[in-house]
């Protein structure tokens, strides 16, 4: 990042910020300071009330107390209105994009002072000009359920550039992008921040931390612990201390590599999509043992959500066959999938892995209500549904005021928390685990890798769904490489290197290598 | 000063009970202004309703009558509810058991008249089971949207029920309506008008209730209707559960129609179409799909119609005024559902503040 002067005033200041929620104290006393051509990291765990201070900021929560303010003044926000119209836009993690209708329309939609009948040309136009001067490609006609993430991720940068702001937050922005998507986006911020725009960044990654901001700010359960050019960190492992407010093990503890008899076994699998082309699994094969955890690499996207899918029962394939604990699987129904052993830890924790309008004691109990464990003749015994939830709660350190709390009031860590407690207590042998640690803190993350290695020691065979090689070179025995549905490669993690599996990744053939 | 919603971290109990009660009285309140427009005065239309519902013996027992089929009908649509599928067909569920019943009663002859009864209301609830069956089936196998199978099958079955009264199965006395049934296969009276249907109601609420709170499919069906892919990925069919749902459903609409026929009506005729499949929705949504509290809120329901009859023939007034109510306290219990998961805030402007 270019260097960096700081003597104006900030364009946003926001001074003793405090804000409570019924029995948590979500920001207690928080001070923020951002300028002009700055790119300030916010950094914490979940829950360190990074995004409520964010949601105040663009209007969305109102402070107890404290002040906010912008460009020098003394302000009020009481909705995304209000700041908007100081120059102020949030992209959240979850974009706010209408589906069906196209680029532009989106842009556009709920803009004040827009004719009943909007000059949509000259809004091309205009969308059209400010992508070019930002290297944001965008075709203003294309449908948004047509991009993928990444470009629909550029069309909420540039709704709120179209919309004049010049302080943009950005909540976690690269979670959902491929490493090259993400260097792009590195890249589109710079030539806002020559143009004397700012921008505030939610993150939990320490390495994007150093590569995009001028300031990190740590907060950690409500509170700023520290404040500082980037350019002093010495050690990643600094701010991972700062974050947690202790020592992170980086290396995970693991017994040593044993494999015992085959679990898994898949063999030339193919799955083409509902419409016909392309095949989503292409020719997959491969065996996965006991005690022994297969990593599969690949940019998001590549069919190693489908893989996981055609190995839980809820994708058809249309070849091959799939065999778990030495039976037959191939196109079986989910519930056959589970009564076989395997345990699931889906992609999408909110869609897929909770029902979050139910209890965290439900949740716990959506393998096992069907087992005498804790039903007899159909009928749910609710005596053994507590005590077994309270167990888990207890087992996994799930953070929830009780049992009875909705899934959906957890923070993301103790909601996957929560599916890890289910999956693993219900293993039988197999587990299938989809980006288990995304959007995750440390701490969480941590726990999730540890977790995951236990289930290994104890001679499960587990599958395991990842975008960041990092952790699979830390957690996985073998790494297959995925591109466009087929396994590129299979490697020893021992002797796998990073720069290898990124090029098998972009797809480029070993022999090219 | 500014208002707005945030989001509550919890649900919030105490707003789940208050916003049927409160919307149940701001209806009240609209009422009283549409009666007030009607140049009635609202105390006096009110304690008419009041007395005409519940001010005697027999008027109680009225109100009773309508509230069973109501009740049921409640009890159906609160199934598919759970679902999240939109069955607006208890109606023509309902018509379905009618017709079955009468198809029993009138032409199965060949059986003895004390096995009328029972095998009636078993054809008719099938019959029920069937109507709500189809748009399950569709909805599970091609996804087709529910909410306009169901709806446009009431047009369907209520015409052809016509087609029956009118001609086919026609008395040959009388110029609509089927022969009465035999009066020994009629389901007999406990009290005054009250017949034995009300114990049918009540089992059933009592069976649901258990199916739904204490059962594995109780927590499959909550799984399904409150998050249908984790659902699924936790090895729920969703298909096979839409289609016992539906069944269920169109059976419970189905013994509506055939102990209201088999009551009441004693015949199949004009009016068969009852409306009592709509106000049902109103019920389910009023009483959160819990099948206890769906004897209270039928009960309500069934005393604005009894009290709105009275109120025709007392203060002259049309008895759609029943309906205009029933109508009103959806709208601010559909708005009302808001502040069980959302506070309202009032800002004060700072600037005003200091001024």
């Amino acid at each position: 990042m270019s260097e960096l002067t700081t003597d104006e005033t900030p364009v946003v200041r926001m001074v003793n910020i405090t804000k409570h929620f019924p029995g948590v104290l979500a920001n207690d006393q928080v001070d923020l300071a951002l300028h002009r051509g700055e790119v300030l990291a916010l950094l914490g765990e979940n829950g360190a009330g990074k995004s409520t201070l964010m949601n105040m900021l663009v209007g969305l929560y109102q402070a107890d107390s404290g002040e906010i303010f912008v460009k020098g003044e003394l302000v009020d926000i009481n909705s995304p209105q209000d700041s908007m119209a100081l120059g102020i836009g949030m992209i959240h993690q979850e974009f706010m994009l209408v589906g069906n209708m196209s680029v532009a329309e989106n842009i556009v939609l709920g803009m004040k002072g827009l004719p009943f009948v909007p000059p949509m040309a000259e809004i091309r136009e205009k969308i059209t000009e400010l992508s070019k001067r930002y290297g944001l490609q965008v075709y203003p006609d294309k449908i948004i359920q047509d991009l993928s993430v990444g470009e629909q991720q550029r069309v909420e940068i540039l709704k709120l550039l179209y919309r004049g702001a010049d302080i943009l937050i950005l909540d976690e922005p690269t979670a959902v992008l491929t490493p090259g998507e993400a260097r792009d986006l590195n890249e589109i911020l710079k030539k806002m921040l020559a143009e004397g725009k700012s921008a505030i960044f939610i993150t939990h990654k320490m390495d994007e931390v150093m590569e995009f901001s001028h300031t990190v700010q740590v907060l950690r359960r409500g509170k700023s612990v520290s404040v500082c050019p980037t350019k002093t960190i010495e050690r990643v492992q600094d701010l991972a201390n700062m974050m947690v407010g202790r020592d992170i093990l980086f290396s995970l503890e693991r017994g040593s590599y044993n494999p015992g008899a085959t679990k898994i076994e898949v063999k030339d699998l193919l799955a083409l999509p509902v419409g016909g082309g392309k095949p989503v699994l292409d020719n997959i094969s491969f065996t996965v043992r006991e005690g022994e955890i297969f990593g599969v690499a690949g940019v998001a996207g590549n069919g190693q959500q489908q893989l996981s899918e055609a190995l839980t029962g809820l994708l058809k394939v249309n070849g091959g066959t799939i065999s778990l604990n030495g039976k037959d699987m191939t196109n079986k129904t989910p519930l056959q999938v589970i009564k076989a052993g395997v345990s699931h830890i889906p992609a999408d924790r909110g869609r897929m892995g909770v029902v979050g309008d139910m209890s965290v004691g439900d949740n716990l109990s959506m393998k096992k209500y069907r087992t005498s464990e804790l039903s007899a003749h159909n009928i749910i015994k609710r005596g053994l549904v507590r005590k077994f939830a309270d167990r888990l709660i207890d087992l996994f350190t799930i953070k929830t005021p009780n049992q009875d709390t909705s899934v959906k009031f957890l923070s993301g860590g103790n909601i996957q928390k929560t599916i890890l407690a289910r999956e693993i207590d219900s293993c039988g042998g197999i587990l299938v685990a989809v980006y288990p640690s995304r959007g995750l803190d440390v701490g969480a993350t941590e726990a999730v890798r540890q977790n995951i290695i236990k289930q290994r020691d104890k001679g499960c065979a587990v599958v395991l769904v990842s975008e960041e090689l990092e952790e699979l070179l830390m957690v996985a025995d073998k790494i297959a490489v995925m591109f466009e549905g087929r396994i590129m490669d299979i490697v020893d993690a021992k002797d796998a290197k990073t720069e290898e599996l990124g090029m098998l990744m972009a797809g480029v053939e070993r022999r090219d290598i | 000063m500014k208002f707005r919603l945030e989001k509550r971290d919890y649900r919030s109990t105490r707003m789940a009970v208050l916003v049927p009660v409160v919307s149940l009285l701001v209806s009240f309140i609209l009422g009283a202004i549409v009666l007030l427009i009607s140049d009635a005065n609202p105390f006096q239309a009110y304690a008419a309703m009041l007395k005409g519902a519940f001010g005697s013996q027999t008027k109680l027992q009225y109100t009773l009558v309508k509230s069973i089929p109501l009740l049921l009908c409640g009890l159906a649509v609160g199934i598919a509810f759970r679902l999240k599928f939109w069955n607006i067909g208890a109606e023509g569920q309902y018509v379905g058991g009618v017709i079955g019943i009468t198809w029993v009663m009138q032409f199965w002859t060949f059986l003895p008249t004390t096995l009328l009864l029972p095998v009636g209301m078993v054809v008719g609830i099938l019959f029920g089971a069937m109507w709500g069956g189809i748009p399950g089936v569709l909805k599970a196998q091609w996804s087709v949207d529910e909410t306009l199978t169901t709806l446009m099958m009431n047009y369907i079955i209520i015409g052809f029920a016509e087609y029956l009264y009118f001609n086919a199965w026609k008395a040959p006395r009388g110029n609509m309506g089927t022969v009465l049934y035999p009066k020994e296969a009629w389901l007999p009276r406990i009290w005054g008008r009250v017949h034995g249907g009300i114990f049918f109601a009540l089992i059933l609420v009592g069976i649901l209730w258990f199916v739904l709170y204490k059962t594995r499919w109780g927590f499959e069906l909550n799984m399904i209707g409150k998050n249908k892919r984790a659902a699924e990925c936790q090895g729920v069919s969703i298909k096979k559960n839409i289609i016992l749902a539906m069944l269920l459903s169109g059976a419970i609409a189905g013994l509506a129609g055939v102990i209201d026929a088999a009551a009441v009506t004693h015949q199949l005729t004009k009016g068969v179409d009852s409306g009592y499949g709509f106000t049902g929705i109103i019920i389910a949504w009023m009483s959160g799909l819990n099948p206890i509290i769906s004897i209270i809120v039928s009960v309500i329901m069934a005393a604005i119609e009894t009290g709105s009859d009275a109120l025709q023939m007392t203060m002259k007034l049309p008895n759609a005024m029943g309906a205009v109510l029933q109508g009103l306290i959806l709208i601010p219990l559909l708005a009302g559902n808001i502040f069980i998961e959302y506070r309202l805030l009032v800002i004060k402007n700072r600037k005003e503040v200091t001024a």
